[in-house]
């Protein structure tokens, strides 16, 4: 073989490995990623029943229910109308889970039409709003919390 | 006066970067022979020298809380313990980007002030890059981030730093990270100052090989330690969230990876010399991609301090000019590089290029997952990408790279008979196929788990097999260090399959006097108290964790409420065995049981194996300075015997007979 040819075969076989690579992506993607949904998508164009999908909104101030088992909770989340999706899900809840506060719930929708949470996502910390909720009204709720508590230190 | 002064030097420093530039481009210009020339290195190492002091004035007003500095008012508090008031310093995006600058400059100056070896043409034209990609940072830093900002007035108190970030993590994992990204920068120069001078040849690898392995090293090291700190400190019992500021320190990991090995045959044969240079560059603009998906604002996460677009632009502006900037010179020139030495399928090239091939598939995976989401935003359709996505994709290319890598060290350089290691292969191959076997009759487990299960074994096994039927007294240190790599590798695999096939986990609401099983151990929540540290009230609970007949071992899980600023957060509390760690988080209270007692919730996981990921990251990072260490070696004894050579040589010429000269010392082949 000549050197030309080394190199141009050591090319060509990088290539199709990146480009097999793209295309995997690719097509992985489109099957795997969790598409967003807010509640009044949801109520519009409800996703397949056990499909991986993410919902977010706002925790409606008093839904929030305890289980008698004590670890699973439900409540409802609201969007910026007037739809809402009951949520139920089981598990320590993230530290700044609060009514009025946004939430961002992975899971998926069960046949009775309850979203059935695998994990939930609240804000980070005060700075930080989940990407998905921002321009969502209500989203600041915790400023209310930060509010109350900063007299007193 | 500590702000001033400290402005003052990364003033000086932004004037020196133009220097070493400037005066970089003419030695590159007239052949190394021009007087202004020499202003380059001297440049290099007083900038760096500068930048550091910087970086120490901004530490220095942190500890004694200087509050007429807007950055310490707004991120630190004067009731912070001291440790947290100086990893403060950090934690938050000015800083950290004082820190990277910082690191920037002293690996230029080090590059400067060590490297002796490389032609006086190049090291000028990889002084004026260096040069040219710090000024860029500098400008950003000056512009539109400046640390030493004065407020007006001095506030009365600071505003405090997030709570989760208060933690000894923050002193090792950041400064860590940013050695490993900015180091890689000198391997930029380094190729693209080889590439213009037409340099790339095996001397120049040597060159390049302790930068990389030195980067390489300190990345290997940050992304254990921050794997580990988002373990404990999240409270979610995972260890790898596939977050995009993880990916972002993975992608410089897995091209430095890729480079590393290349430069290895770069060094020892002279081959896949264009391809060396383009990874060079590759992994640096990882670097500066991570640095901008983390600092820009697009991402939202704990590690994203403020989000503000003109940062953003600035950023992806420096982005497009270094990474466009150095593909166009690479274009250009990649041309006029000779075709290097050529090798059969069947060799250690081959398996390497394999490798290469494979890791940055997997970068591509990686990379087009991280991106996607920010793609498919501007469609205005809301997607998050994760496990389900990266764990499959990731694995098509990973299980046939570590195929790879438990065979390619026991092959020949330049062509090999796979016949000749046949015993290897056979032994190999059975084990990974038993285990397997074993694994499948026991119990029902996803795949991945247990095709890492069994691929770590048998890659623990080969990492062993170079070794056979040598001298060990005599095997050089840098192979010790690849065996230890790549045993490390195996090590974190092991863990890696084992905590995601034999995880056990309890949720339970239970009252203090509760008992609750979990793999073989017995959990009793005893209490649930109040307690208060120095800028924090928590609920305490007091849990008895025992195993078989042990006496029983209190874990103190908290759920703590931090007051500035204000917010609540989870701290894990972690029996560590040989076997595994019980992992326990205390959460909210749960309504009362039927007796009336208050109810916990307490979540306790059984994770078989967890601490070999990063027992593994760690014989990785030490395998990498093993390396070093043996170069290093190599390279002092060169020098000596060619010292001594000369000095003969001399000699020899005095006695006018010069035909006994010695050849130059070979390096080992490892």
């Amino acid at each position: 073989m000549k050197a030309k040819h080394q190199r141009m075969t050591l090319v060509v076989l990088a290539l199709i490995a990146i480009v097999a690579a793209g295309l995997i992506a690719a097509w992985a993607l489109r099957s795997q990623a969790n598409y967003f949904y807010l509640p009044e998508q949801m109520a519009a164009e409800p996703p397949a029943v056990g499909q991986a999908v993410r919902l977010g909104g706002m925790v409606q101030p008093g839904s929030i229910v305890t289980q008698p088992d004590g670890i699973s909770i439900k409540f409802i989340v609201t969007g910026n109308e007037a739809s809402s999706v009951p949520v139920r899900y089981s598990g320590i809840l993230p530290d700044l889970f609060v009514e009025g506060s946004g939430v961002v719930a992975d899971g998926s929708l069960g046949a009775d039409g309850v979203f059935e949470a695998t994990n939930l996502l609240a804000k980070h910390d005060e700075n930080y709003v989940p990407r998905e909720l921002e321009g969502l009204e209500g989203h600041d709720g915790n400023e209310d919390y930060a509010e109350t508590v900063a007299g007193l230190d | 006066m500590i702000a001033e002064l400290g402005l003052a030097a990364l003033w000086l420093s932004t004037a020196l970067a133009v220097l070493q530039m400037v005066s970089g481009a003419l030695g590159l210009k007239d052949g190394g022979n021009s007087q202004f020339a020499i202003y380059a290195r001297p440049a290099a190492v007083v900038q760096a020298f500068l930048a550091v002091l910087a970086f120490f004035l901004l530490l220095y007003a942190f500890a004694v809380t200087d509050l007429s500095i807007k950055l310490v008012a707004t991120n630190s508090h004067s009731a912070k313990p001291l440790i947290y008031k100086l990893t403060g310093t950090w934690g938050n995006h000015e800083g950290s980007m004082l820190l990277w600058v910082g690191v920037l400059a002293l690996s230029g100056g080090l590059l400067a002030g060590l490297e002796r070896r490389l032609p006086e043409k190049t090291m000028s034209a990889t002084l004026a890059v260096q040069g040219f990609v710090a000024l860029g940072f500098y400008a950003f830093l000056l512009l539109s981030s400046n640390p030493f900002e004065r407020l007006p007035v001095p506030a009365i108190e600071g505003g405090g730093l997030n709570p989760l970030l208060q933690d000894i993590g923050l002193a090792i994992h950041p400064p860590t990270l940013y050695i490993g990204y900015v180091g890689l920068s000198v391997a930029f120069s380094l190729a693209m100052g080889a590439l213009m001078t037409r340099q790339v040849n095996p001397n120049f690898a040597k060159i390049l090989r302790p930068w990389v392995l030195g980067a390489w090293v300190f990345l290997t090291f940050g992304i254990t330690a921050g794997s580990y700190w988002a373990y404990y400190e999240l409270g979610w019992g995972g260890w790898w969230f596939w977050d995009p500021v993880e990916n972002a320190s993975l992608m410089p990991w897995l091209a430095a990876t890729a480079l590393l090995h290349s430069v290895s045959v770069l060094a020892a044969r002279d081959a896949l010399r264009t391809w060396t240079i383009m990874l060079g560059v590759l992994a640096f603009s990882m670097s500066m991609l991570g640095t901008f998906l983390v600092r820009s604002g697009v991402l939202t996460s704990v590690h994203a301090f403020a989000v503000d677009p003109e940062r953003g632009s600035f950023i992806l502006a420096l982005l497009c000019l270094y990474i466009g900037g150095s593909l166009v010179i690479f274009a250009l020139r990649a041309g006029s590089i000779s075709e290097g030495k050529r090798f059969s399928v069947t060799s250690r090239e081959g398996a390497l290029v394999f490798n290469n091939v494979m890791l940055s598939a997997i970068l591509a995976i990686v990379l087009l997952g991280t991106l996607y989401p920010l793609l498919t935003e501007a469609f205005d359709v809301r997607v998050s990408v994760g496990p389900p996505y990266f764990n499959p994709a990731g694995a098509i290319f990973a299980i046939p790279m570590l195929m790879v890598m438990a065979i390619g060290p026991l092959l020949r350089w330049k062509e090999d008979k796979p016949a000749r290691i046949q015993f290897e292969l056979a032994l190999v191959a059975s084990v990974v196929i038993a285990v397997i076997a074993l694994v499948a009759i026991l119990g029902d487990y996803g795949i991945l788990p247990v095709l890492g299960l069994a691929l770590s074994i048998g890659l623990a096994i080969a990492a062993f097999l170079p070794l056979r039927g040598r001298r060990l007294r005599l095997v050089p240190v840098a192979t010790w260090g690849m065996v230890c790599a790549h045993f490390g590798v195996a090590v974190a695999l092991f863990g890696m399959a084992s905590e995601s096939a034999f995880t056990e986990e309890k949720l339970a609401a239970v009252a203090p006097g509760d008992v609750e099983e979990v793999s073989g151990w017995t959990i009793e929540l005893e209490s649930v108290d109040p307690v208060a540290g120095p800028n924090w009230t928590a609920i305490e609970a007091s849990v008895l964790a025992s195993r078989d007949d042990e006496a029983p071992t209190r874990l103190a899980p908290q759920s703590r409420n931090f007051w500035s600023p204000p917010q609540p957060t989870s701290e894990s509390a972690l029996i560590t065995r040989w076997d595994g760690q019980l992992y326990v988080v205390i959460g909210d209270q749960a309504g009362v049981d039927a007796a009336g007692n208050n109810r916990w919730q307490l979540r306790v996981w059984w994770k078989p194996f967890v601490t070999f990921i990063w027992y593994g990251g760690l014989l990785v990072a030490f395998g990498g300075i093993l390396s070093i260490a043996g170069r290093v070696q190599v390279d002092l004894k060169r020098r000596r015997a060619s010292a001594m050579g000369q000095e003969r040589r001399d000699d020899l010429d005095a006695l006018g007979d010069a035909d006994a000269a010695d050849g130059p010392v070979s390096e080992p082949a490892e």
